[in-house]
């Protein structure tokens, strides 16, 4: 080709290879062109990976229900299903005005959440909403099992969990992790069966209403403790605030308040 | 050089004879890490030939155009974008086997067969032989991640893709599974078993010894 070619895009091509400015275009428009691609990708596809994470939350509730003893049969005779409540966590009394469907918009809402100070933020969140959905199992008036969800902050990040504490809200009959982001092999195994089945029959509080719930060291020793994971003791003391601030007075501590007394 | 013999030898040579495992010793990490039960080896293995085919034909395409200055990013960025891509397929679709994979298909990236691909054949020749070319790496290391899933996940557990081949001794069976083959130990013994094997059979690809052992032993002082 004779003479000068203004197609800025073949004049780009032409460049040798050594030139800087077709270093820096040809670093741009790969960057450009596979940020655009990463991104789409990851826009087109979240609805369907949040739906995935919604029913795998959902069978690790059938699953922790199913884990704990007796229970299978009790909730075939409730109707096979758990009621849901939305709760007001302040005054631990059923929500009037927001449903389960609302909750979701209800919680978009910075109004709806309650700013945690340093001293009394222990699961290291930062901000509390002021409503929770829980699942209740029931027979008749009295509630036999009660599954919390609960947050905090772990090692390599937040930890979601739903705690399953049976009727006289002292004693914790399961656990199971929802989502968690700590390290494959030490925390991560805060996943595995073996260790969550040290949890069931662990007392929460003492008789003083103190929160007495711990990850211990190494093997539990008292009736409050389960036991540790060896290398990964931040992600113990980070399940043990999770728990006290969740089943202590800042968070379902009204709730357990209510269901003792009988009066939800 | 466009003959169909060609490319049947750039397709069917890295199967054994030029295999980028058990030859080239080329990404075993996620060899080893991924191998516990079938169907996460042949996911990881379906992903990798992925990555690794598009990779190649893309790189090949601009590839009178990458300056060499950069080469290596432009490489790694184009993998790396190629590998999340496919890590939220799998997590939208293959949610199961995605968390049973967890870390190890953003490792992709930086499995060094992929990056050997495109740095040493890719960035040579035109798209459809490259790709070619990476298609059969693909398969070659499919090949030995099939070979030591399925060897683990059958005496590990006594089942092949979750289901039970061999009775276990606890139901009543005569299957005692060895535990060891669920520990990652076990895929280096079977690579390397795995290694010895091809190196007997395909004697060529035996490396000459670095060192002669002495012809007697030291005299004792």
């Amino acid at each position: 080709m004779a003479g000068t070619d203004w197609n800025p895009w073949r004049r780009l091509l032409a460049l040798p290879n050594t030139s800087r400015t077709k270093t820096i275009v040809v670093a741009f428009l790969v960057s450009a062109i596979c940020a655009v691609l990463v991104s789409g990708a990851t826009v087109l596809l979240r609805p369907i990976q949040t739906a995935n994470r919604a029913a795998e939350e959902q069978a690790q509730i059938a699953d922790l229900v199913q884990g704990i003893p007796g229970m299978s049969a009790l909730l075939e005779q409730a109707g096979g299903t758990l009621s849901t409540v939305v709760i007001d966590l302040e005054s631990g009394r059923a929500a009037t005005d927001i449903s389960t469907e609302t909750l979701e918009t209800a919680l978009a809402d910075q109004a709806n959440w309650t700013a945690l100070e340093t001293g009394s933020d222990l699961a290291g969140i930062g901000y509390r909403p002021n409503y929770a959905q829980i699942f209740l199992l029931r027979d008749g008036d009295t509630v036999l099992l009660a599954l919390l969800p609960v947050a905090g902050q772990g090692y390599g990040g937040r930890i979601d969990a739903i705690v399953a504490v049976h009727g006289d809200m002292n004693t914790i009959a399961g656990i199971a992790i929802t989502q968690h982001s700590e390290t494959p092999g030490l925390g991560a195994r805060i996943k595995d069966r073996s260790w969550q089945d040290s949890f069931p029959g662990t007392l929460i509080r003492d008789a003083s209403g103190q929160v007495r719930f711990n990850v211990a060291r190494a093997t539990s020793s008292t009736d409050y403790e389960v036991d540790g994971i060896t290398g990964a003791t931040r992600t113990g003391n980070g399940i043990t605030n999770m728990m006290r601030f969740w089943l202590g007075p800042d968070g379902y501590g009204p709730l357990i308040d209510a269901i003792q007394r009988g009066e939800f | 050089m466009t003959s169909r013999t060609s490319f049947w030898t750039t397709l069917t040579d890295p199967l054994i004879r030029q295999n980028p495992v058990t030859l080239q010793i080329l990404g075993i990490c996620s060899a080893l890490a991924v191998t516990t039960t079938l169907a996460t080896a042949v996911t990881m293995s379906v992903s990798l030939t992925i990555v690794l085919t598009l990779a190649a034909g893309i790189i090949s395409v601009i590839r009178r155009h990458i300056p060499d200055t950069i080469r290596l990013i432009v490489q790694i960025v184009i993998v790396a974008s190629l590998v999340i891509v496919i890590d939220q397929i799998l997590q939208a679709y293959f949610a199961d086997i995605s968390r049973a994979l967890s870390v190890y298909v953003g490792l992709i990236t930086t499995n060094c067969l992929v990056l050997g691909r495109t740095e040493a054949y890719a960035r040579y020749h035109a798209p459809w032989p490259s790709m070619i070319d990476a298609f059969g790496n693909g398969l070659g290391y499919s090949f030995v991640l099939i070979v030591i899933g399925t060897i683990r996940e059958l005496f590990g557990q006594g089942q092949l893709f979750g289901v039970q081949v061999l009775p276990l001794a606890d139901e009543g069976g005569w299957f005692t599974p060895l535990g060891l083959m669920l520990l990652a130990p076990s895929a280096f013994f079977l690579l390397g078993g795995l290694v010895w094997v091809v190196r007997s059979v395909w004697s060529e690809q035996a490396e000459p010894p670095e060192h002669s052992p002495p012809l007697r032993p030291e005299p004792v002082e």
